[in-house]
């Protein structure tokens, strides 16, 4: 049996540790980005290694794991995750949110809050949130000990005078305990408010940038804004076509050629939990629910 | 030497043994204040076994250990070599520092980070007798109002906690229980 060869969770033990120190440090301080040793996943780029390799150095063989995709289980990139987990740690795997003890994502956080005893690992594919307004590594890591956020201010302030309000509607910077600036990964703006004050550990695994970065459970998160320009939270404004929640984040498809559209939740296990509860939306197939 | 004492005390099962106090520590660098079971190390007197179990868990031939001076000793060294190989070194080179309180006095010789890189900065290992008489409140990330917790000393976790981002972060172990401080709590007497 291949599977039985590898260590527990594929990662070998000194790997392991390393990524375990990087953790902690994460942890005594939040939104400080942790450079570690980040190691050949056995998948690309871009598909979660950093989330793989922090969800592998945190699984106990008690855990149940869960994995989502822009909200989902049963996409690709979820599923194969939780298949490498189950034949590489034998660990119970869910797609319900309340029975998961660690919950790998890539860019969504579910919509039934979190409790304490749950750990969300992220998958973050640019850690640094100053990257694209300064491509030097020397330069941002400089601008973050002396605290010079000034350029991030900037471009929000440009993105009001080009097209009246704040544009960036993912990976919105987020400000960490009044001192670090950090990229929340690319959830939507939407997500924003469930980092800050969530019961949950939150850890952030970047593996081709090679940075790890944390939030300890009820830390203070805010969403960078100005005064006259507050943060706000956005959603498609409709109600989900299939289980009627006005109050998750939604995800436009296109149905058809004649350019129909349907509105569904992003996170599937909210929306089937729901519609198990006999909720119903627009396009709800009736005589099904029952 | 007994070098039964030093060979045994690792884990049994050290992938999973060491996945479980791992969660422990991440449970405790967390959650500031909250104690947390920490088993499966049977190091020799006077590592207690939590301490032993935090070694175990996170320390290995990149971590340099800076040992007390009640906990320098033959013992502790040679089960430190056998089962993390990590080397033991002067309190301003360590990655890890492991004694009573008293032993580990002035902390300002511990490495607290550079302004750019505050990872590169030291972690107590703080033996206690027990955490039963609470001298502090904490409060901070991690955190959701408060916590109270024990503190062998106070005004040394106010100035580290002043120097944010900088700052050293501390694990205190009694029998098989560790809790956690990490730079980032405010820490106010009772």
């Amino acid at each position: 049996m291949t599977e039985q060869s590898y260590n527990f969770a594929y990662l070998d033990e000194a790997t392991k540790r390393m990524i375990r120190r990087a953790l902690l440090k994460g942890l005594a301080i939040p939104g400080y980005q942790v450079p570690f040793a980040s190691r050949e996943m056995p998948m690309p780029y871009g598909w979660g290694t950093g989330g793989v390799q922090v969800t592998a150095a945190c699984l106990i063989p008690e855990d149940t794991l869960k994995v989502i995709d822009q909200g989902a289980d049963d996409t690709t990139n979820a599923v194969s995750i939780r298949k490498f987990f189950e034949r590489t740690a034998q660990v119970r795997t869910t797609e319900t949110t309340t029975e998961a003890t660690v919950i790998q994502t890539r860019h969504r956080i579910p919509e039934v809050p979190l409790a304490e005893g749950q750990i969300l690992v992220y998958q973050v594919p640019i850690p640094e949130p100053l990257r694209f307004l300064e491509p030097r590594e020397s330069e941002t890591r400089r601008m973050h000990a002396l605290e010079e956020y000034g350029l991030m201010h900037v471009k929000l302030y440009e993105d009001i005078a080009r097209h009246g309000a704040i544009a960036t509607s993912y990976a919105y910077p987020v400000k960490v305990e009044g001192r670090y600036v950090m990229d929340p990964s690319p959830i939507p703006k939407f997500d924003n408010p469930k980092l800050g004050g969530n019961a949950a550990i939150q850890l952030f695994g970047a593996g081709r940038e090679q940075r790890i970065y944390a939030l300890p459970p009820y830390t203070q998160v805010v969403s960078l804004d100005f005064e006259d320009h507050p943060f706000e939270p956005s959603k498609a404004e409709h109600a989900c076509d299939l289980c009627g929640s006005e109050v998750s984040y939604l995800d436009e498809v296109i149905v058809d050629d004649q350019g129909n559209r349907m509105f569904v939740c992003s996170d599937t296990n909210y929306c089937t939990t729901r519609q198990g509860e006999g909720h119903t939306g627009r396009l709800s197939q009736k005589g099904e629910a029952a | 030497m007994f070098e039964a004492e030093i060979l045994s005390g690792g884990f049994a099962d050290p992938a999973h043994d060491r996945a479980r106090a791992f969660r422990a520590c991440l449970e405790a660098m967390a959650r500031p204040g909250r104690v947390q079971t920490i088993t499966g190390a049977i190091p020799p007197a006077p590592l207690s076994a939590a301490a032993g179990a935090v070694l175990l868990t996170l320390a290995d031939e990149t971590t340099p250990i800076f040992l007390g001076r009640g906990h320098d000793t033959e013992a502790v060294r040679k089960w430190i070599a056998f089962h993390c190989a990590a080397p033991i070194v002067a309190a301003e080179d360590a990655t890890f520092a492991v004694g009573i309180w008293e032993d580990l006095r002035p902390v300002s010789q511990f490495a607290v980070g550079t302004a750019e890189y505050p990872d590169r900065s030291a972690s107590l290992i703080v033996e206690c007798d027990d955490f039963d008489r609470h001298t502090v409140r904490l409060s901070g990330p991690g955190i959701e109002t408060s916590q109270t917790a024990f503190l062998p000393e106070t005004d040394a976790f106010v100035q580290n906690a002043a120097m944010f981002p900088l700052g050293f972060d501390s694990y205190f172990a009694a029998r098989n229980e560790i809790f956690a401080l990490p730079r980032s709590t405010k820490v106010e007497a009772l």
